[in-house]
């Protein structure tokens, strides 16, 4: 239930970007090997949200699929199991190039509306 | 209605990681290596800590536990009971008992800690397989103990908890021909999900195995004495 603290961390990046403005939808980038559920996050973000310039707006997820490399023979690939060996030369060096992400990536925001805190 | 885009591009967790690298400061300026242990609830860790730590058990290196539990002081006072310096940290006063520590809730607990007198904080972090391993709490390393008991298929069920760590210590092998635990096939998986962290084999109960542990506490502060 981590997504609870991750929705509130959330909202407060929405509400210091929004600079009192009234948020229609917040867009974020979960990547695949982060262990957070998408329908918990927006059940608590709806919660969370609520008396703040959020409250109503929509949670855009965009999942991220893994993407690894290996820094000794330089294979890129898809990863789909926990596997982070590669799998051409069976080397450890293996770094992220995607999937990792947990991103507030932006927000829409309403110009015209009363602004409340 | 007029609705504008704004672009942020910020990692959600940003707050805490900031927070994070206050306490590491601070812990820094104290001279005090600082260890972040998860696990699953009833993995060991209190246990560990009570034969490793207890009765100055780490020698001329002063370790001090920050117990983080969502509520109660069982386990604070197990550890008082073996004469380690000790501070509770209860997560229950959140939306109904956080699963997790955060760097805030350790922020909180700094002044109760007697940092001036310790070269070695473990901080017990709430017992999940799952939270903790996505919130820096300010640590400089971070063990993770699973035990026989929970299955070797483990990290492949949980990989971010076995990635999130740099020693995986295997507690209660004194229970391995009980159970259908096969302990090749684990460190086969935790290879596969995390290639080359170290692993050690240990049982809090008899004590094999924790002499290494021991070492790898005590060798660690000269090994992180430069910040990453």
């Amino acid at each position: 239930m981590h997504e609870l603290s991750i929705s509130s961390a959330v909202v407060a990046t929405a509400v210091r970007h929004a600079k009192g403005r009234r948020v229609t939808a917040v867009q974020v980038r979960v990547g695949a090997l982060r262990q957070v559920v998408p329908d918990s996050l927006s059940f608590y973000f709806g919660i969370v949200a609520r008396e703040t310039v959020c409250e109503g707006a929509a949670l855009e997820l965009e999942l991220i699929a893994a993407r690894l490399r290996c820094e000794d023979c330089e294979t890129e690939w898809a990863a789909e199991a926990p596997a982070f060996r590669c799998p051409a030369c069976a080397g450890a060096a293996v770094s992220v190039v995607c999937g990792d992400e947990l991103e507030v990536e932006s927000i829409e925001v309403d110009t015209e509306a009363a602004c409340i805190a | 209605m007029h609705r504008v885009k704004v672009r942020v591009v910020e990692d959600a967790l940003d707050a805490n990681n900031t927070i994070a690298r206050a306490n590491r400061d601070d812990f820094d300026r104290h001279g005090v290596t600082v260890v972040n242990l998860m696990g699953a609830p009833g993995a060991g860790k209190t246990a560990l800590l009570e034969r490793i730590l207890g009765h100055h058990g780490l020698g001329a290196v002063r370790a001090g536990v920050l117990e983080g539990d969502v509520q109660g002081s069982l386990d604070a006072d197990r550890l008082a009971d073996h004469h380690v310096p000790v501070v509770q940290l209860n997560t229950d006063t959140g939306f109904g008992g956080e699963c997790h520590l955060d760097a805030n809730m350790v922020r909180s607990a700094l002044p109760a800690l007697p940092l001036d007198d310790l070269d070695l904080l473990v901080i017990e972090n709430v017992g999940n397989l799952v939270c903790p391993a996505e919130f820096r709490v300010g640590e400089d390393a971070r063990i993770m103990v699973s035990s026989v008991t929970e299955g070797d298929d483990k990290p492949l069920k949980y990989p971010l908890m076995f990635r999130a760590c740099e020693l995986v210590v295997i507690n209660k092998i004194d229970l391995l021909e009980h159970v259908d635990f096969d302990l090749d096939r684990f460190e086969h998986h935790v290879d596969a999900v995390h290639p080359g962290v170290a692993t050690l084999r240990v049982s809090a109960r008899t004590g094999e195995g924790t002499d290494e542990l021991r070492a790898w506490l005590a060798r660690l502060p000269e090994r992180v004495t430069a910040p990453a």
